[in-house]
């Protein structure tokens, strides 16, 4: 067992050294880092050690922020859908409806007391509800169709429906968000989906959250619409209010464009009075229905609203068909600058609520890197001076393959692309301790072994066969609980389990490989006839 | 050189005559930390109450602790804690959940800001939601309760039941006289806490598969002998392992807990506690409990004799 082919002991060293190559990124400045993957660029890029670890928002300082979509609300808009499909439905086949539409959970109802036009619109929409693409998948349907008594048929949306708008919903939000988020001129913001219905957004290095907050809190919702004139039908106006000022005004529930046919804004300033503006332009779409109505009601007042809130109602002067305009709303140049990045990322299918902000500021981040160092640093030391006033020469042993073992966390960690939180590094420090235990049991097993008389080299490779049964159930044990934190835990804490998993993986094969090699060399060169320890 | 030994060689400790005072004290201890848990309230941090966390430093380099207190009061409903926070100049201030939902925990965190913003800089904000802190509660309860289930299932692989049972024993020991820790220190419990915990966890058995390790292949080897005997031989074999391990982490530990900072400091105690405990319970509970499950019973002959001398 002592015996090292020339071949085992190469992959052992290489091992050690390429820990050391891919752990080194992390050392190192990004002007460095460009310039190595430039210098190595005829390489393989995963090959080349360009990638530093990832440090956690706890540890760069930045913002955390969970989000959770108003699934009440997609429901709704659905359901507004649904009811304007029937509508149309209705409208195509020419079938006359006493009452009107209701909207009912999940869906809307309508009664036919005629039997033929009842049986024609189950018909019609059955065929709706099964809808083009689950004919085509043969996926669950979208929605349902049901006759119940009194004529009444009720269309609602399936769970598997429901799932669906969430999924589209989410998605939709997370590409505005990303938009949003771009446009703040941050490094490399995270936006990913978490669980059914929320998205987090991190972003680091932001000293002050409120802005982000601003903009992911914001809908976004922008519409053209005119004021509502004195007598208007009340089914056709809704009062609203005004974004600044308070006070509220009644405006027309027809919307004339909406913020989807806007290709783009810029914030400006007013050449007149000096105000900060939003300049916009309409796609042709946009510009058609936009140069129609202000042509039809030169003289009316505009009302442009955003997220139900009317932001400036001006009055039109000449019809504008150029597709371009202006929104002026005493806004500061800060809130400009904010609806027009707003307005180029497109509205949010449903408002977000801010469910849980975690903010780290740089200094404190700084201060834990710093901390977690200096902690780690002596907690290196103790253990090296622990392990070499104990065992002498296989403490040294013990503690290169400690070394080691530390290097491996960090190369694999840059490697993996994973992150390193402040509890990553708790849990380095950890490993620390706990990467002496293989070397420390098969340490004791050889004393024993030779204690109780056996030769030499046959305590040696005793110790290190009879130990290895115990070190992989005493370190899968271990592996278990964290591999379960992992998986349920969050944040910082699921660093803390990454390193605490590649902490007992390479300590495992620290311990069995390379302080047995080391032993196996020491033991052909030196020719010990007794325990050194 | 002369090397250290923290076990003299060949030491033969009566461990299992221990037995009749550890499970007696362990199991008041265990007592005391359920009593305490349920009746001095824990100091559950917001990732599981829900609420507010605001850390600052003084910009004028002390802070003034009472007028911040009178000031954060009149913020929010309900209680507030303002206290010292690491170094000189820095205040924690903590609002539990508000009434109104998720915005209002967003509106009281903008107020402190607005209030504070002049004299303080803002180091870290923490604003928990309801809906959140519930998931938080339920996926580390989760989390630890399945660590145990699987590692009860694994060393029911690895070993005979009975190990597997002990194993359990031993760790629930010590998971309940940690949440006794931290209810009667007062420590912060939170997510880094339920960490801690199952790393606790996962130590623990280390240290008992050890020596669980060591009771099975003697257990293969010396056929006759008495399970209370060979229960002492295996822990005093494996003793010196279990020590220089312990002590090597709490070596560690310690270095966190010095320099490591104020932010994982609770985290940090609660680990050092926890490797005391867990060596304590892997040589003074794991083991003895299963001279009471009955460990020679599995294909031995001699078994029934051997837990009579060993009761005796």
């Amino acid at each position: 067992m002592m015996r090292y082919s020339r071949f085992q002991t190469l992959a052992v060293i290489l091992l050690a050294l390429s820990g050391f190559i891919y752990a080194m990124p992390s050392m190192m400045t990004p002007e460095q880092r460009d310039g190595i993957r430039k210098s190595l660029s005829f390489l393989p890029s995963w090959i080349v050690p360009h990638q530093a670890i990832v440090l956690g928002l706890d540890l760069q300082g930045g913002s955390h922020v969970l989000l959770e979509v108003d699934t009440a609300s997609i429901i709704r808009t659905q359901i507004n859908g649904m009811r304007d499909d029937v509508r149309r439905i209705l409208r195509e086949e020419k079938i006359a409806l006493s009452g009107g539409i209701a909207l009912v959970n999940r869906g809307v109802s309508l009664r036919l007391t005629d039997a033929n036009d009842r049986q024609r619109m189950l018909g019609k929409l059955r065929d709706f509800a099964l809808g083009p693409i689950a004919t085509r998948t043969g996926s669950a349907p979208l929605m349902a169709v049901d006759e119940q008594a009194d004529g009444l048929l009720v269309l609602t949306m399936t769970d598997a429906g429901v799932n669906e708008k969430m999924r589209k919903a989410i998605d939709q939000a997370i590409e505005v968000l990303r938009r949003r988020v771009d446009a703040l001129g941050t490094t490399e913001p995270n936006i990913q989906r978490e669980g059914i219905d929320r998205i987090l957004v991190e972003v680091p290095g932001l000293q002050d959250p409120r802005k982000l907050k601003d903009i992911l809190g914001t809908t976004a919702q922008l519409e053209f619409r005119l004021l509502a004139e004195t007598g208007a039908a009340p089914g056709d106006v809704e009062t609203m209010p005004y974004q600044e000022g308070g006070g509220s005004v009644a405006v027309e529930k027809r919307v004339i464009v909406q913020g989807e046919d806007l290709i783009d804004a810029q914030p400006a300033f007013d050449s007149r009075t000096r105000e900060p503006i939003v300049n916009f332009r309409f796609n042709v779409r946009g510009a058609q229905r936009f140069g129609q109505a202000t042509t039809e009601n030169v003289g009316r007042a505009l009302a442009i609203v955003l997220d139900k809130k009317v932001i400036s109602a001006p009055r039109i002067q000449t019809p504008i068909t150029g597709g371009q305009g202006q929104i002026s709303g005493r806004f500061s140049v800060e809130a400009a600058n904010n609806l027009s990045i707003l307005l180029r990322a497109g509205a949010l299918p449903a408002p977000l609520t801010i469910v849980e902000e975690r903010t780290v500021g740089p200094g404190l981040g700084q201060d834990s890197i710093q901390a977690g160092k200096l902690a780690a640093y002596w907690a290196t030391a103790l253990v090296i001076g622990f392990m070499l006033v104990t065992y002498g020469l296989f403490g040294i042993f013990a503690n290169i393959a400690l070394i080691i073992h530390v290097v491996l966390i960090f190369a694999m960690m840059s490697l993996l692309g994973s992150t390193l939180t402040l509890p990553g590094i708790a849990g380095i420090v950890l490993t620390i301790g706990t990467a002496v235990d293989s070397n420390v049991l098969i340490y004791e097993r050889i004393r024993e072994e030779n204690h109780n008389g056996r030769s030499m080299i046959s305590s040696l490779e005793a110790g290190f066969d009879r130990a290895f049964a115990t070190i992989i159930d005493a370190n899968v044990t271990m592996l278990i609980a964290a591999v379960l934190l992992f998986i349920f835990g969050s944040g910082p804490v699921r660093g803390f389990a990454v390193t605490m998993i590649l902490g007992i993986i390479t300590t495992v094969v620290t311990a069995v490989t390379m302080t047995r090699m080391m032993i196996a060399v020491w033991y052909r060169q030196a020719r010990p006839t007794h325990m050194p320890f | 050189m002369k090397l250290l030994r923290i076990v003299p060689d060949h030491t033969t400790f009566g461990f299992m005559r221990f037995r009749r005072y550890c499970f007696p004290f362990s199991a008041l201890l265990s007592v005391i930390s359920v009593w305490g848990f349920f009746f001095i309230t824990m100091n559950f941090g917001i990732d599981f109450t829900g609420g507010t966390l605001i850390e600052m430093q003084s910009r004028l380099g002390k802070a003034d602790i009472s007028t911040v207190r009178e000031a954060a009061a009149d913020l929010a409903a309900g209680e507030v804690e303002v206290q010292e926070f690491g170094t000189a100049g820095g205040v924690s201030i903590r609002f539990g959940l508000q009434p109104g939902g998720e915005k209002a925990q967003q509106a009281v965190m903008e107020r402190v800001k607005s209030v504070f913003e002049k004299d303080y800089e803002f180091r870290r904000i923490e604003v928990v939601g309801p809906r959140v802190s519930g998931e938080l509660v339920q996926s580390g309860t989760l989390g630890v309760v399945l660590s145990i289930a699987a590692v009860l299932v694994y060393l029911w692989f690895r070993f005979e039941w009975q190990f597997a049972v002990a194993a359990v024993i031993a760790t629930l020991h010590d998971l309940v006289l940690t949440i006794g820790f931290f209810a009667v220190t007062q420590i912060e419990f939170n997510m880094t806490s339920i960490a801690a915990i199952l790393t606790i966890v996962g130590y623990s058995l280390n240290d008992t598969v050890v020596v669980f390790d060591r009771i099975r292949e003697l257990l293969r080897r010396y056929k006759t002998m008495p399970a209370s005997e060979l229960l002492d031989l295996s822990i005093n074999s494996t003793l010196s392992r279990t020590l220089m391990v312990s002590l090597a982490t709490a070596l560690a530990l310690i270095a966190l807990v010095i320099f490591g900072g104020a932010v994982i400091k609770s985290f940090s105690w609660a680990m050092f506690f926890g490797v005391v405990v867990g060596t304590y319970s892997s040589i003074f509970i794991a083991a003895p409990v299963l001279i009471y499950l009955g460990v020679r019973n599995a294909g031995d002959i001699e078994s029934a004799d051997g837990v009579e001398k060993a009761g005796s």
